[in-house]
């Protein structure tokens, strides 16, 4: 605790370089993923192209790509932007798939009444299709968030600066206090991120709250349990 | 660029390389042996329990808490806090791994048992079957690809982080990351990572491929949503759902 507090500064400093690395990933992996996952949904052969090619560079583990990434890049094997691109590569990995759940679970026959109530494709896909698959897209975006925020104390281990740096010189001098406190930060980070993100899809979706689960509303919050649990193994991946 | 490609290639094809101790395959051999130790302490552990919760429906609340909690639990504060707390040598590292895998094995195996269609279970029950023969004859062989899948994605994950154990003196192919990162040599620490990549992705398609010939051809076969309504009653619609929706 006395550590904790000398070095609060230092402390907090890397907790901001983690919490930029994890989340501009986040972010950027949704900005790809909504459009790459809808063009997937009208083309049956891009769809397989996409989750066979998501599930392939999800399988490289990620201090493997961190490595691999400068090369193709022409980046200096310490530019942070090496970990941005891997975990964005993840989160983009992660999210088409979530977000091709997300898209199939909206009712069909919602979908068709908008159509039948004049709506050109892009607003009816801005309007109702979106919103209707916040509840799983934001499922996924949970488990992309803890783990990106997980795997990027492994790019410590390259020297890029981060919250993993507590632990690799936690290990080097042998003080155990460093390492656990790198490791109930990255716990609080985690748990505050999720917390945000859950208020944030509770604000986003306040439908979901008004009990509105008649027959066809409950089939569609079933489908959310099991994708949640198919994602949490698929969560951790160093 | 082309220079740091045909400098890793000569790495690679460099027979010295591909001998003795440190040589490619002994250090794959180590990667390998981490791996199977590890699954195999963590199999031993979560799918008993998993089979468990997920027969009883006890503790369900708790299990997917704890799954989620220790999602968050990053791999190399673990490893290095064991290091510290329990000292160099092969089992330290080793149990981080294990707290780490249990629980994407727990999950995928509790998913497993409850994604097995409720009628097949009542009938089983119905025909007179006592709770163990409800548990091995009815729910297992139903949950066994979802349950799967939950392995694989264990084992992709032991795999990737192996490759970390290496920086706390350990064998298997991280070494070459960290000994080419000591030495600034690129070559090295990219033919390494290429190494670990291609070995991820060779075990995933050799359990995959065990997958489709052992597992429950019935499940993989009828992959096509439409014909879901005519196949019989043991393959419920969930564990389609969940078997795809998982890391594959």
């Amino acid at each position: 605790m006395q550590w904790f507090l000398a070095n609060s500064g230092m402390v907090l400093e890397r907790a901001g370089q983690h919490m930029v690395l994890a989340l501009v990933p986040m972010v950027l992996g949704l900005v790809v993923a909504i459009p790459l996952a809808q063009l997937a949904r009208q083309h049956p052969v891009l769809r397989s192209v996409v989750l066979t090619a998501s599930s392939l560079l999800y399988t490289i583990p990620s201090l493997a790509l961190f490595i691999i990434l400068p090369t193709i890049l022409g980046t200096r094997i310490l530019d942070p932007l090496n970990v941005v691109v891997a975990l964005t590569i993840y989160a983009v990995a992660l999210l088409v798939r979530a977000a091709l759940d997300a898209f199939d679970s909206v009712d069909g026959d919602v979908s068709q009444a908008a159509v039948a109530m004049g709506y050109k494709p892009l607003a009816r896909f801005v309007h109702v299709d979106l919103p209707l698959s916040l509840p799983v897209l934001f499922a996924g975006l949970r488990v992309v968030s803890v783990s990106n925020i997980s795997l990027v104390s492994v790019a410590a281990l390259l020297g890029v600066g981060n919250l993993g740096m507590l632990f690799t010189s936690g290990l080097q001098r042998g003080f155990v206090t460093e390492i656990v406190v790198g490791i109930v930060a990255i716990l609080v980070l985690a748990l505050l991120m999720d917390a945000i993100l859950v208020i944030l899809e509770r604000l986003l979706t306040p439908w979901e709250r008004a009990g509105q689960r008649g027959h066809h509303g409950r089939a569609g919050t079933d489908r959310t349990d099991p994708g949640r649990l198919s994602l949490a193994p698929a969560g951790g991946s160093t | 660029m082309s220079n740091v490609f045909s400098d890793t290639f000569a790495w690679l094809a460099d027979p010295l390389h591909w001998t003795g101790s440190a040589g490619i395959p002994a250090r794959l051999g180590e990667h390998l042996q981490y791996t199977g130790l590890v699954m195999l302490i963590a199999t031993a552990i979560a799918v008993p329990v998993g089979l468990y919760v997920g027969h009883t429906g006890r503790g369900r609340v708790a299990i997917v808490a704890l799954a989620g909690a220790l999602r968050a639990l990053p791999t190399l504060g673990l490893l290095t806090l064991f290091v510290l707390l329990a000292g160099i040598g092969l089992m330290p590292p080793v149990w981080a791994l294990v707290i780490l895998t249990v629980p994407p094995l727990l999950a995928g195996t509790y998913a497993g048992i409850s994604s097995v269609d409720r009628n097949v279970v009542d009938a089983a029950r119905a025909m007179g079957m006592t709770e163990l023969q409800v548990l091995f004859r009815a729910e297992l062989p139903n949950a066994l690809t979802v349950m799967f899948g939950g392995f694989r994605t264990g084992v992709l994950q032991v795999i990737a982080t192996v490759s970390v154990v290496a920086y706390i003196n350990l064998g298997g192919l991280g070494r070459y990351l960290f000994d080419g990162l000591v030495l600034s040599d690129f070559p090295q620490m990219l033919g390494g990572s290429l190494l670990i990549a291609a070995l991820a992705i060779g075990v995933d398609l050799v359990l995959a491929l065990i997958q489709r010939l052992f597992l429950s051809s019935g499940a993989s076969k009828q992959s096509h949503r439409g014909q879901q309504a005519a196949v019989d009653l043991t393959v419920p619609v969930v564990a389609e759902t969940v078997a795809q929706g998982g890391k594959s």
